[in-house]
């Protein structure tokens, strides 16, 4: 239960005094604890540089600690430098998902409902699950004609086990009642897909499309190292060449700060399509 | 319109059981007549409200309503559970108007639900997630969502057995004052016996293994039913007898297994030998 919703309107203007002490208390507790971690990853960095930097054998590293790679980090922020690499990487991921999602909810919704092709699909797709898809890296070269579709493959094909088997645990948590309901209202295939099955697994489905924007951020990068000139991987692949090691950590952080990001929208997108009232 | 049924001569059997489940049933229920299937636990009474609603086909014989034999559920005869089973991601309209947008009559919905539910008593609850209502209001949407439709046939199973008392007492008065104004046709399973008598104009008593009907038993009482009436306590006395009969004989403890008691059958199979003078009695009730 949100209880702050009580403290929206104080009754006079004494109250108010309380209510932002509350909001601040409020605040305060919120953030202690993600400021105390992120204040700790940054100590362990420091640490780390402080360490690379005092060894002869790894000196020429240094650049990797903060200092240096916060200033390159607000030099390609700045420049606008940062932004060309960012597009491009995103611009792959998001197809990737794309057709990750159409593949996957519908495979997932049928794979969940039909006892028999949960049972035939589940050797051959556990298999093709357990291969790292920059195993498929080759093939996808050979089949596509651009690196920028062969990247997309990987991406989708990483993608697109999360989606399904989260979109095929949903269907298979749905309750036997609804469906009952439903059929018993004169509900036609159509509608129980529109009006019960979806709203029913929608959280699932954004559960696993988390899960998958996760996989493919992690398959981009070396997955850009090769072939193409654009993209966050090619970016750091660059600065390591051109020995900018402080750039190259730049970028790592760049790339950090973006996976985050990803992940806050889906967890937001995972919450508003949860339909337990709020408690 | 109320509907007119015809059960003929049911038999059913669900797979890799011996023992039939339901044997030979046969009844005629009048357009607008309220019946009450009460018996054991086990003796198929859920199985054949079931084929009512077209969501199990009988292995013999057929249900017919208004002639026409039931092969498939319909909007014309609809279900109630004891679970409401209502759609959480929806609001309390929503849920109600469910079948309206099943069968496309979208036009005046909104007017029609919320009329719907001005009666069931949730008007001001119409925009609210059905999730933050109690038992009994969510047993009321449930009414409501299946009276929007305008069936001819209600069926009820044990709808009103997970709630308490009071909200128990007051749902059915409210179906039944719904039903007969509105002239639809209520069949209801329950092993609640002042249920029965309560809202029922005949009650129909199964007996298991198989579920075979046993007695009828018309109830002549004026609506609304007074519970402490003379007339109200001696129904209810004489269909404990009945009730009591079915599970002959009385000292036994309930099989654990309803199929696996083939020795005792035999004896609780024959109507006959169980009920021969409440049955007559019932005839005379009648």
């Amino acid at each position: 239960m949100n209880r702050d919703a009580t403290f929206d309107l104080p009754a006079t203007p004494g109250e108010w005094g309380w209510a932002s002490l509350r909001t601040a208390n409020h605040l305060r507790r919120r953030l202690q604890y993600p400021l105390l971690g992120i204040a700790g990853l940054l100590v362990l960095w420091w640490w780390g540089g402080w360490a690379i930097a005092n060894n002869p054998d790894t000196m020429a590293f240094a650049s990797f600690a903060p200092g240096p790679t916060l200033t390159a980090f607000w030099d390609i922020v700045s420049s606008g430098q940062v932004w060309s690499p960012i597009e491009s990487s995103l611009h792959r991921v998001g197809f990737g998902l794309l057709y990750a999602i159409l593949i996957g909810v519908p495979l997932g919704v049928m794979i969940g409902y039909f006892n028999v092709l949960r049972e035939t699909t589940h050797v051959p797709f556990q298999f093709l699950r357990m291969i790292s898809p920059l195993a498929w890296m080759p093939i996808a070269v050979l089949a596509f004609a651009t690196w920028d579709a062969a990247i997309v493959f990987l991406i989708a094909i990483a993608a697109v086990w999360p989606i399904t088997y989260a979109t095929a645990h949903g269907v298979q948590r749905i309750d036997p009642m609804w469906l009952k309901v439903g059929n018993n209202l004169g509900a036609n295939p159509y509608h129980t897909l529109r009006y019960i099955v979806m709203p029913a697994i929608a959280q699932d489905v954004f559960a696993g499309i988390r899960l998958a924007v996760g996989v493919a951020w992690i398959v981009l990068v070396p997955a850009e190292y090769l072939g193409v000139t654009s993209g966050l991987g090619y970016a750091i692949n660059d600065a390591r060449d051109t020995l900018e090691y402080d750039k190259l950590a730049a970028f790592v952080l760049v790339i950090g700060l973006i996976g985050y990001m990803l992940d806050a929208i889906c967890v937001r997108l995972i919450r508003r399509s949860s339909y337990h009232a709020e408690s | 319109m109320g509907a007119a049924i015809s059960i003929d001569y049911i038999t059913h059997h669900y797979p890799k059981q011996t023992d039939p489940t339901l044997q030979d049933i046969e009844l005629t229920v009048s357009p607008g007549e309220t019946i009450a299937l009460i018996g054991q636990s086990g003796c198929g009474k859920s199985t054949l409200l079931h084929m009512l609603a077209g969501l199990l086909i009988p292995s013999e014989g057929a249900v017919r309503i208004n002639g026409h034999q039931v092969i498939k559920p319909s909007p014309r005869w609809n279900m109630m559970f004891q679970k409401p089973s209502l759609y959480p991601w929806m609001t309390v309209r929503r849920n109600a108007s469910l079948g309206l947008i099943f069968q496309g009559r979208q036009e005046g919905m909104n007017k029609r639900v919320d009329a719907l539910l001005e009666t069931v008593g949730l008007a001001e609850k119409a925009e609210v997630n059905v999730q933050s209502l109690s038992g009994g209001q969510q047993q009321r949407v449930a009414l409501a969502r299946s009276l929007a439709t305008d069936p001819e046939l209600l069926l009820l199973d044990e709808p009103f057995s997970a709630l308490d008392a009071f909200t128990k007492t007051e749902l059915q008065d409210e179906v039944v004052r719904l039903s007969r104004d509105r002239g639809i046709t209520v069949v209801f399973v329950t092993h609640d016996i002042e249920e029965a008598v309560a809202m029922a104009d005949r009650v129909v008593v199964m007996g298991s293994n198989p579920g075979t009907l046993q007695h009828q038993l018309k109830v002549d009482l004026p609506h609304p039913r007074d519970r402490t009436s003379p007339g109200f306590t001696e129904l209810k006395a004489e269909l404990m007898e009945f009730f009591g009969a079915t599970r002959h004989p009385a000292s036994r403890p309930e099989p654990t297994d309803d199929t696996s008691s083939s020795a005792e059958a035999p004896e609780a199979d024959d109507p006959a030998a169980s009920g021969s003078a409440p049955a007559r009695r019932a005839i005379r009730a009648a």
